[in-house]
């Protein structure tokens, strides 16, 4: 863990329609190597923006930004977007593998997407890597050619985290990656992501406030829009400067 | 690396890029008939429309040949096409609308048994069934058996085995479509059957019914094929279901190998298709209007 | 006492309407068994003269003392046309179903294109027919492939343009089915909205597209009108692309008016040959949707 931040966000502000804001600007900087939770009650933004990091809100017709987020000093939209997504991997809520693709065809589809040609063998060892980063090898490595489908709904994200990070990227986006798990499973990637932050810096957006107590080095608490608070995590959760903060912390609302 | 990663994106890119223009080129292309088509229609045939082209018989090919020779619109109409086409719709109709609907309501109230889905199956291969073949049936049938010489209603008969697995069909999806608790609170109520179909599941289900009877209407409108072989065609309008009968596509059809009369093809074909596409719009805002179904 | 004879009477009641409901559903039972039954008993004459050579058989003379027909021409010329027709139709409904449901999806648009499409299918055939005929036939004849401008490939042109709605309505539905998550786990990992379609979004609705596809091929197989119109009407196996032949569907509306005994149950025997092939191709389709989409 470092205090060099290696995400800023400047100011951001994204919006559906005009006048209405899902996201108003919002300024934050993220540490390189630690886990960084972004909480807060339903419909508070934070899905809007964690997806506008790695800019997937341009799928979407009608969605306008404004301000600016910098990777190591350099602007997400001063890039291709294909070229950006390599840089910045995510992880989605429900465990999404292709399901016409085989484990190992998923772990590096990554790179088959992208036209990058690979021996076997460079093939071989990032596959190898990436899934005993998410401790998955053992379990899978004698059906590594089957269709990914068979894997339980913890393997299946594994299986997909293992996908994210087999091209190394900076930053790995979590979209509420344990809301679809059951409590086992949940607890096996909270540790997993422990683990991971030694290697990669993560953003984690979660509903449940006690796994962001658990797991994160640093706390955002969002809103309706805004950025409330950002801090330490143990000292946001045993010292909330807003009251707002308090209040979700408290289980008032949300 | 860093260059040949460099490369790959710009033509990756590149390659996105061109296949966008690809499918949307592709598909104008794909529309493109249809624009060309009904602008082929009204040039050519907007001027030979008045009131006359739908009271008037059509023409006989002396007539014709002298009025292009004067470069006159050709005298006539489509009057007898046109009591030809509603004659047959009409029989057509009342044959196999009841019987379309009852087997549909059949089909949905005994969904589970085996003999329903086989009766399903049957529905769906007759919609399959080319409409030349359906002509060949009723030619054997009505014409050589029933009334001994090309009819009307020989024709009728083949347009209504047209319509009969589309009103089947679309009658069972449609009351499949109504919430069990509907038919559950009216025999609760103690409401006997036919009355709960007449009085519950039809007028619940009526837009869905309504656009399953237009959308088999607009697929007979068109068709020629069954017709040249059962209603053969007539110069006079007939209200004699035993005697040949004129249809409007088989006017066009007349028209179009009378080398005198090729420029009535335009008009003949221009109100088919307005009709034609008159009762798609009607069928599909009807859909749109009634909120339950 | 009241009450068991109004109990008895309401029952009675139910099971009226019940069995009227029941013999509906036999109209539709004894309809088919009576065309299958019409259609063998009329081709047998002409298997019991030719025998199973007869679907083998180019020949087609209909001099009287030395008939002899056979199906192979029509067969041929029904099999190409639709295959060719088919292949035609394939970058066209892909286009327009990537455009409607992947790149411009839920635009006004899309829905525009849609309705245009759907346009497409409300022409009717003759329509097509004498279109093709003042339109590309003219158009074929300039490029000096056929000096007539009828024959195989001008048919497979328009029907081509006939069965793409069929595809792409079909084919769009399924595209549009593709979950949105899988989707977006390949944007994610940077891929380019072709990857996406090519890795993803194609493998995925692999089973329906080539479902819509073949039934497209179902309908291109008895379509008739269009066909006969600019298909050169050549009772024989077409030597090339470009050369007249003839389809089953065609040969029918052709010769039926006028033929009798010997020709006509050949005709009627062709009619079930062709039946059969249809119905073969829609249920493999109907098989493929079922068990996989």
């Amino acid at each position: 863990m470092t205090d060099t931040p290696i995400l800023t966000i400047e100011n951001l502000s994204i919006s559906y329609e005009a006048g209405k804001y899902a996201v108003k600007s919002v300024s934050a900087s993220i540490r390189e190597y630690a886990i960084t939770a972004i909480m807060g009650p339903s419909g508070c933004g934070k899905s809007t923006l964690l997806r506008a990091i790695n800019r997937m809100h341009e799928l979407y017709p009608d969605i306008n930004v404004t301000g600016d987020i910098k990777l190591n000093g350099e602007s997400i939209f001063s890039l291709p977007a294909i070229e950006l997504r390599r840089k910045i991997g995510m992880v989605f809520q429900r465990p999404n593998p292709f399901p016409n693709m085989t484990v190992y065809e998923n772990v590096v589809a990554g790179y088959s997407l992208n036209g990058i040609r690979l021996k076997k063998s460079q093939r071989d060892d990032i596959v190898e890597k990436a899934l005993r980063s998410v401790t998955l090898w053992d379990e899978v490595k004698e059906s590594l050619y089957r269709k990914g489908t068979f894997l339980s709904g913890g393997q299946q994200q594994r299986l997909c985290i293992a996908r994210a990070i087999s091209f190394n990227p900076k930053i790995l986006l979590l979209d509420e990656p344990t809301s679809a798990l059951d409590p086992i499973a949940t607890s096996k990637i909270e540790d997993l992501l422990g683990e991971l932050r030694k290697e990669y810096t993560l953003l984690l957006v979660t509903h449940n406030m006690s796994q962001a107590a658990r797991i994160s080095d640093d706390s955002m608490f969002m809103y309706m829009g805004e950025l409330i608070e950002k801090g330490h995590t143990e000292t946001l959760f045993t010292n909330p400067r807003d009251s707002r903060t308090e209040a979700y912390l408290t289980g008032k609302f949300g | 690396m860093e260059n040949i990663l460099e490369d790959n994106i710009r033509r990756r890119a590149l390659r996105n890029r061109r296949f966008k223009w690809l499918v949307i080129a592709g598909s104008i292309v794909t529309v493109t008939p249809i624009f060309l088509i009904v602008i082929n229609l009204i040039v050519k045939g907007a001027r030979q429309i008045n009131l006359s082209f739908f009271t008037e018989t059509s023409p006989d090919t002396f007539q014709a040949m002298t009025a292009t020779a004067n470069g006159e619109i050709i005298p006539g109409g489509i009057a007898n096409g046109l009591t030809g086409s509603l004659i047959m719709v009409l029989i057509a109709s009342a044959l196999a609308i009841p019987t379309g609907l009852m087997t549909g309501i059949y089909l949905y109230e005994n969904k589970k048994k085996r003999y329903a889905s086989f009766i399903r199956s049957l529905a769906e291969v007759l919609q399959g069934v080319p409409s030349i073949i359906l002509g060949i049936i009723a030619y054997i049938w009505i014409v050589k058996g029933l009334t001994k010489g090309y009819s009307a209603l020989a024709g009728s008969i083949a347009l209504s085995i047209m319509m009969l697995p589309i009103i089947v069909r679309s009658t069972e999806e449609t009351m499949s479509m109504i919430p069990v608790q509907i038919r559950e609170a009216a025999f609760a109520l103690g409401v006997p059957y036919y009355k709960m179909i007449f009085r519950v599941l039809i007028p619940c289900s009526f837009s869905g019914l309504a656009t399953g009877v237009l959308l088999s209407l607009s697929r007979i409108l068109g068709e020629t094929a069954p017709l040249m072989l059962t209603a053969l065609g007539s110069p006079v309008m007939s209200l004699n279901v035993a005697k040949p009968s004129s249809a409007v596509p088989l006017l066009i059809w007349d028209f179009y190998n009378d080398p005198n009369m090729v420029n009535m093809v335009w008009s003949a074909s221009l109100f088919l298709m307005i009709f034609v596409l008159s009762l798609n719009l009607l069928s599909r805002s009807i859909s749109k209007k009634r909120k339950y179904i | 006492m009241e009450h068991q004879s109004l109990d008895r009477t309401s029952m009675r009641g139910d099971r009226v309407t019940k069995s009227i409901l029941f013999s509906s559903s036999l109209v539709l039972l004894l309809l088919s068994a009576g065309m299958i039954f019409t259609l063998a008993s009329g081709a047998i004459p002409a298997f019991r003269q030719f025998g199973i050579g007869f679907i083998f058989s180019s020949a087609w003379d209909p001099t009287p003392g030395k008939e002899n027909y056979g199906s192979l021409a029509f067969i041929t010329g029904t099999i190409l046309t639709s295959l060719l027709a088919l292949i035609i139709c394939i970058p066209m409904a892909f286009s327009a179903s990537l455009f409607i449901s992947e790149f411009y999806k839920g635009t006004r648009l899309a829905s525009i294109l849609r309705s245009l499409v759907d346009l497409l299918a409300g022409v009717p055939s003759i329509v097509y027919g004498f279109w093709g005929f003042y339109t590309l036939r003219p158009l074929i004849m300039k490029t000096g492939l056929s000096d007539q401008g009828f024959g195989i490939f001008t048919a497979s042109l328009i029907l081509a343009i006939m069965i793409v709605p069929y595809a792409t309505s079909l084919s769009s539905e399924i595209i549009s089915m593709v979950s949105v998550e899988m989707k977006e786990a390949a944007y994610s990992l940077g891929a380019t909205r072709r990857e996406v379609i090519f890795n993803v979004v194609i493998p995925s609705a692999m089973s329906g597209i080539v479902a819509s596809f073949i039934l497209a091929l179902g309908r291109a197989l008895g379509e008739t009108m269009a066909v006969t119109m600019l298909i050169g009407n050549a009772n024989v196996i077409p030597d090339g692309l470009f050369s007249p032949g003839n389809t089953m569907a065609s040969v029918i509306a052709n010769q039926f008016g006028e033929a009798d005994g010997l020709r006509m149950s050949a005709l009627i025997a062709i009619g079930l040959i062709l039946f059969a092939i249809t119905a073969l191709v829609n249920a493999i389709g109907k098989i493929i949707i079922k068990r996989f989409a």
